[in-house]
């Protein structure tokens, strides 16, 4: 069990279509989380940015260039890559700074300006990574896994299209209520329906889109936060980041094949599962406890599968939850009550942070029209490349 | 596109995978440098065809024109194909590949047997890019 570090200050810049830098969004929210803080810039002793892919260097050297923007004060600096889990992993290197003593105060940013429409992988002939491989070989975008992932849902466990439409309308809802938010409208399922196919049985309102957006947190030792007169703040008790287990037999992006399967078992521990399930123990927390929960709903079936797999339900019983109202605003665990990305799109490198940025509003009772009452534990959970995933406690 | 990854003719069209020599994992898309396996020490690769036929595990399609690296013709408009995932008979590994020309989502269903045949990725001037499709198995014979 480790220590809790403290969740001062939480900022975002509202996510869209703008047209600007990385750099100004990330600067944006990060100015805004050292106000909602009250910390002054010069007091950060660590600053940590998620890195965004961009040709040239400042998007791979993202912590230094957020410092520079803010301006050069002699903190420490950490660039960190995870593709969707960049965000996750800027938070657990934070964390580790302030608990071993190198850090009291650390700044983590998140920021990107994507581009529209598929994600693509880097210019080039390059064989040798499997990321290339599969556009190169297959065709296979991000959309097409989600698409696999949702056709073996309705065939084993009887998920319907109309399942993966409430979702959207669910998410819509709450999103609409959420000022950050890219899409600020309710959607209704028969608008779900009309939309174009995009990867079946996916349709265009089913997956998210991509987006600009920055988000920022600052963190700091518990010991700091009662010297600020911060005596009872959203503390973070656990960050996972665990790897897959071989032999890895579910297929995930960006593999063209998984492992083989063990002779004779018939299940294994998913990756997705092993990462809450790190998360629960490393917070010495389970799923009753939880009062909210940001999952990555990358497309609507992907967010019924984490229901299952941060065992909210069981086995084939995420339909039935979300049928049954539980994860809606009002319900038992409402789950993605930011509107999550079918409302934000994705921001690659802000988008686990801005998880952690609503659970800290939703914890301290300032999260507006969307509000979970008495909201005291919240989870996120997110997936990227390559076997990055991770999951946030939070506590208040 | 890829060197060793499949090989034969016809009926004798198989996918190519390595087993490792001390723990018999088998592997693909081919691993030559070090077997994955975390509890081994390490043996040798070995090159091995892997079964013919598998089970759907699923399958989706692509109504968009993928981004490059995907080789298309942008003055075609554009078709879209099924893409399936497999899980190989005996190895009980999910791979995943393009239908043959022809068999959309709609012909599809999890569990399906379908079996892999040599197939045409794209072309230009100089050279014809093979690579495997899945076609369903009863549609063959």
């Amino acid at each position: 069990m480790t220590a809790d570090v403290a969740v001062l200050g939480a900022g975002m810049h509202p996510w869209g279509k703008w047209g600007r830098s990385f750099v100004e969004y990330g600067v944006a929210a990060a100015r805004s989380a050292l106000a909602d803080a009250g910390v002054d810039w010069r007091q950060v002793g660590s600053i940590v940015g998620a890195d965004t892919v961009r040709g040239g260097y400042p998007g791979y050297v993202a912590g230094a260039t957020f410092a520079k923007a803010l301006g050069w004060q002699g903190a420490r600096v950490t660039s960190v890559y995870a593709a969707c889990a960049s965000g996750a992993q800027a938070v657990q290197s934070a964390r580790a700074q302030i608990l071993a003593g190198l850090a009291d105060v650390v700044l983590v940013v998140g920021a990107d300006a994507a581009p529209k429409g598929f994600f693509r992988p880097a210019g080039g002939g390059r064989p040798d990574d499997p990321d290339w491989l599969r556009f190169r070989v297959l065709g296979a975008t991000n959309p097409t896994y989600f698409g696999l992932y949702a056709r073996r849902r309705m065939a084993v466990h009887g998920d319907t299209l109309e399942d993966f439409a409430q979702v959207k309308v669910k998410n819509a809802a709450m999103g609409a209520l959420n000022p950050n938010a890219r899409y600020r409208k309710r959607v209704s399922a028969r608008e779900v329906a009309a939309a174009p196919v995009v990867a079946d049985p996916l349709r265009l309102l089913d997956i998210c889109a991509t987006s600009d957006g920055g988000a920022a947190l600052v963190l700091s030792s518990m010991e700091f936060a009662r010297r600020h007169g911060v005596d009872r703040p959203v503390r973070i008790r656990a960050v996972s980041t665990v790897t897959p287990r071989y032999p890895n037999t579910v297929l995930d992006l960006p593999d063209i094949a998984t492992d083989a399967a063990p002779a004779g078992a018939s299940t294994t521990e998913t990756f997705r599962v092993s990462i809450a399930r790190a998360a629960y123990e490393e917070a010495g927390i389970g799923p009753e406890d939880l009062s909210v929960a940001e999952v990555y709903d990358l497309s609507t079936a992907l967010e019924l599968q984490w229901y299952e797999d941060l065992a909210l339900c069981g086995t084939g019983e995420g339909a039935k939850l979300l049928r049954d109202g539980a994860t809606a605003l009002g319900g038992h665990i409402p789950v993605n009550v930011s509107g999550g990305l079918a409302s934000f799109g994705e921001a690659v490198p802000a988008q686990a942070i801005a998880q952690v940025c609503e659970i800290t509003w939703q914890l301290r009772g300032e999260a507006g029209d969307r509000q979970v009452s008495g909201a005291s534990v919240g989870i996120t959970a997110n997936q990227g490349l390559f076997g990055h995933g991770s999951a946030v406690i939070a506590v208040r | 596109m890829v060197a060793g990854w499949f090989t034969g003719h016809g009926d004798d069209f198989r996918l190519l995978g390595t087993r490792c020599s001390a723990c018999a994992a088998v592997f693909f898309p081919r691993e030559d440098a070090h077997c994955r396996n975390p509890g081994c020490s390490g043996g040798e690769l070995l090159e091995v065809p892997l079964s013919r036929r598998g089970r759907v595990w699923s399958y989706t399609d692509s109504r968009y024109r993928p981004p490059s690296p995907y080789v298309s013709d942008p003055e075609l408009p554009w078709e879209s194909y099924a893409l399936i995932a497999v899980e190989l008979e005996y190895e009980r590994i999910v791979v995943l590949g393009q239908a043959v020309p022809g068999v959309n989502a709609t012909d599809l269903a999890v569990g399906t047997e379908v079996e892999v045949v040599p197939g045409v990725l794209c072309e230009d001037a100089e050279t014809i890019w093979t690579t495997w499709h899945w076609r369903p198995a009863e549609v063959t014979r």
